[in-house]
Formats: C-alpha cells, structure tokens, sequence
C-alpha cells in the first residue's frame, strides 16, 4: 500500500532536482532546495511505516524544523549581498515594512 | 524492491554531484550541495541506519548549508576559471576509481551473514548489552559504552577543529568595524530578516521549539535515535535560526562569546572528568561501572553525562564558526 | 472495521501522492518562478495533509499518531512561511513576471 505513495514521491524528488539544475534564477534553485525538502519528509514517515520502524519519526520531525532555516539562511544571505550599501552611502537600506 | 529505491535514489545522488563540481555559479553548488546532503540521508535511512541519518540531515542539510553561505558573504559568487591539464586529472581520477572497485571485489557480499563483522564482534554487543548496559538502542551503547575512548577522540577532533577556526577568523566587534568601516558594520548587523514579518514571527514561533527537540534528541539518544552529535546540531541550528531573524547582535547578548568557549572547553572537560572520575573511584579510565552501586545503572548515568559533554561541545563550537563567520561584516 | 480503515487510508495515500505529482510537475512546465512557487506550494499543503492522514489513519491512537501529527503541524507552519520568504525576496530583488506584451526579465540571472 505504501509503495505507490513512495514512487511518486521518488518521482516528484527527480522532477525537484531538475529544476534545480536548470533553474535560470536563484530563487528556483531555492524553491526546488525547499520542495526536495518537504518531499524527503514525507519518504521518511511513509519509509519509516513501510520498514514497520515507527521511531524513524523522529527524523521526519528533524527534517522538517531543518529545511525552513535552510531556506531562510539563503534568503538572507542573497538578499544582504545584493542589497549592501556602497561604503559611501549610509544605511538606506530599501525597507518594505510587510513580508 | 527497497534495492531499486536504493539504487534510484544512488543514481540521483551521482547526477547532483556531477553537478555540484560542474557548475560555475557557487550558490547553485550551495544549494545542489544541500540536496546531496538529503539525498545521502534518505539513502542512509534505507540502509537501516537511523542514527547515522540524523546527524546527516542534522549536520549537513542545516549547518553546513549556512557555514557555506556565510563563507560566501565574504568571497565572491563566481568560480573563477579553471586552469591545469584537465585530461590528466580526469585519467588520474578513473585509474584511482578503477583501483577501488578491483579493491571492493574481495569484500564479502552485502548483508552477508557469514561475514567477519557479523560473527565476531556484533553479536557479542547484541547479546550483552541487556546484561551490562540495559538500554534499547545498541548504537549509543557502543558508542558511548564500549568504544568511549574513540567517542573521547572525537569530542577532542571537534573542539581542536572550532578553536583551529576560531584562530583564522575570530574578530571582536572592534576589529571587525576597524577592517571594513563602522558604519557598513552596524547596517550589516541591524537588519537581519526583520523587514519581513511573516517569516519573523513564524520563525520566532519554531525557535524553542527546535531547541526543545534538541533537548529531546540528547536525552532520548538511549532509546531511539540521537545523542549528543546530533542534538548539538538541533540546538546550534535553532539559535542560529533565532539570528538569522533578529540580528546577530541579539543573538550574541543571548549567549555571548565567553559563554560560547565555556561551553567548547567545558564539554570536553566533563567528558574527560567522567574518565577520571572513573580512574580515582577504583576503576580504570572511562569506566563507568564504578560511578554507582549499581553497575548497570552507572553505566546509564554515566552515558548520560558523556553525552551532555558532546552536545555542549558541538553546540559551542558551531555556535563559534557562525559568529566568526557571520560577524566579518557583509561585503 | 479495520478493512474500512485500509481503504480509507488506501484512498489518502493515493490522493496525497497525486497531488505531490501535481506539484512536481507543475515545478518543470510552468512558465516563470511565481507561478512555480504557486503549484510547489501544493504539495506543501494538500499533498502533506493528505499523506501524513493516511499514516496516521494507519497507526491508530499511539505515539506515533502524535508524532506525525506534530510533524503535519509544523510542515503546515514552515511551508506557506518559506513560500511567502521567497517570493517576497523575488520580488525585491526584481525578478519580474512574464507578461504576454514582452518577455520576463530577470535581474538576477545565474
């Protein structure tokens, strides 16, 4: 029974990777980083039922705390690159006050 | 039929590493890099190998990925060309390769059970783990119990390698503003992602809960998965998320630099002062049985002790390598 | 009763991997980033509640029941909120949408 769930979650991880190998922008290889994610979550709960080994939960659990900071750090470190002011002007950094 | 998703998942994880050595741009190969690191994960966990998969995902998906983006703050985002004989390190690689599947063909089939590993040493851990240690998860109890010493070398590997770090890059807040300017110093260090709401407040919501799945890993590493390496991993992951939403500045008033070497040197410390401790109670050197009356109970409680050692260890020191990372300025 | 229990976790399960397909799929052929992030984002939400509600269905009324649920639970936190990151961070950095007049430029191609 949990078989067809794990090869078409096996199918939509090869489809993430594609696109993160051929996204032209940064911010595809950061979604397809963020699907890869949540998509090996989920192999892990349906893996850990199908090995009938109920504590790898644990590990879903971990993954899925883990995989937001990833994202997060990125975005933060892209956005302090292209963002950084010049040592002549000060910090008028653009502000956008709602995420 | 969980061979072929082994080997699906094998063949995934050659193209992403291909990829990560063809590509130019070095924040594709960060994030490429992180999708190997879940990839060897998930092959790990099908491998049957719950502990090993934790820390991977732990270490390399979480931290890994923000040490390299923080490096790559500081350098630039382009490989630069590459010069040198290609054909002669690409034919120096295969002969290396074909050295090393000639090499495998001696090795005893996978999962055999005559194998020497399986009938020398693993079944005499196995079968006397419930006499002498009495806990459900047989790799912490080799880990912590039977092969303490090399767990000792370890924790030692992993403060040598912070304070290495700490020596290359480690600028107080003085030196860091002299180098680049005060000014681009403070902006760097005020924004963090506080200009974007959702993300701050959904982040600040999982903060203690990461930590407190830290403390649930370090503690549970006798009964299912964990132990020390990886709760570290959590707990460090957690404050580092915590800086990345409101500023390093914040996180380093919440727990300052010194605290940080206390908790490097003093992990390492209480895991060589449980040893001794063994030593001057009549026993030899990390030999818990001695702790306690009850020798199956000293051996628990003197797990437990070694792995908060490990934890606060690595939490200190990856702790450490992001500050110094993250507080050369943003160039 | 439990053969009831099997269908109807048969049935989550199936649906739950179709919309993970769904979303995968959408990731490759869609035209331009925000709408990529649009279909990804269903896997997040509907593909995740539907599987993790088919194990749980499974499991019963244990442990692990509470497990999954909290990992149903925070999945549901993190997903929509790095969806919202990114896209915000797109937007700031200037990756435009594409039009039918002219084609999508994108400031920061890689």
């Amino acid at each position: 029974m949990y078989y067809v769930v794990t090869i078409a979650t096996l199918l939509t991880m090869v489809l993430a990777l594609i696109r993160a190998l051929m996204g032209p922008t940064v911010y595809d290889r950061v979604l397809a980083v963020n699907m890869f994610g949540t998509k090996t979550v989920l192999l892990v709960a349906v893996i850990a039922y199908l090995f009938g080994r109920p504590d790898f939960l644990d590990l879903a659990l971990a993954y899925a705390l883990i995989n937001f900071i990833g994202v997060l750090a990125v975005l933060e470190f892209f956005r302090s690159r292209t963002k950084s002011p010049l040592p002549g002007d000060e910090g008028k950094v653009s502000e956008v006050s709602e995420g | 039929m969980i061979t072929l998703f082994s080997l699906f998942l094998l063949v995934l994880l050659v193209i992403t590493a291909v990829a990560v050595v063809q590509t130019r741009n070095l924040f594709a190969a960060v994030m490429l890099l992180s999708i190997f690191s879940l990839l060897l994960a998930a092959n790990f966990l099908l491998l049957d190998a719950a502990d090993v998969a934790l820390t991977e995902a732990a270490i390399g998906a979480g931290i890994s990925t923000v040490l390299f983006l923080g490096a790559l703050s500081l350098t630039g985002e382009r490989e630069a060309p590459r010069k040198g004989p290609r054909l002669l390190y690409l034919v120096a690689v295969i002969a290396a390769t074909a050295v090393v599947i000639y090499a495998t063909f001696d090795k005893p089939a996978f999962g055999d059970p005559q194998a020497p590993v399986q009938t020398h040493v693993a079944p005499w851990y196995l079968e006397k783990t419930p006499e002498y240690i009495d806990i459900p998860n047989v790799v912490t109890a080799i880990l912590g119990a039977y092969r303490g010493y090399d767990t000792l070398g370890e924790v030692f590997v992993v403060f040598t390698a912070g304070i290495g770090v700490l020596f290359l890059l480690a600028s107080g807040p003085g030196s860091g503003s002299k180098r680049r300017g005060s000014r681009l110093t403070e902006v760097g260090q005020v924004t963090g992602l506080r200009h974007y709401l959702v993300p701050r407040v959904v982040g600040r919501l999982l903060v203690p809960f990461i930590i407190l799945f830290g403390l649930y890993v370090q503690f549970h590493g006798e009964y299912g998965p964990g132990g020390g390496f990886q709760a570290g991993a959590f707990v460090a992951a957690g404050i580092v998320l915590y800086s990345l939403l409101e500023g390093e500045k914040k996180a380093l008033d919440i727990i300052p630099r010194k605290v940080l070497m206390g908790m490097v040197c003093g992990g390492a410390l209480l895991y060589s002062a449980v040893g001794v401790l063994g030593m001057l109670m009549g026993g030899n050197f990390l030999d818990y049985s001695v702790l306690l009356d009850n020798p199956v109970a000293a051996q628990q409680v003197g797990i437990i002790l070694i792995e908060l050692g490990v934890g606060l260890t690595v939490t200190g020191v990856l702790l450490s390598i992001y500050h110094a990372f993250a507080a050369r300025g943003r160039a | 009763m439990d053969q009831i229990l099997d269908i109807l976790s048969w049935i989550l399960l199936s649906a739950g991997g179709l919309f993970v397909l769904v979303g995968g799929i959408g990731a490759i052929r869609m035209p331009d980033l925000y709408t990529r992030m649009h279909v990804a984002s269903v896997t997040d939400s509907a593909g995740a509640i539907l599987v993790l509600t088919g194990i749980m269905v499974q499991a019963g009324l244990t442990l692990a029941t509470v497990k999954l649920a909290a990992i149903l639970l925070f999945l549901l936190f993190t997903g929509p909120t790095a969806s919202n990151a990114l896209a915000s961070a797109a937007l700031l950095s200037g990756v435009r949408t594409q039009d039918k007049d002219h084609k999508a430029e994108e400031d920061h191609s890689s």
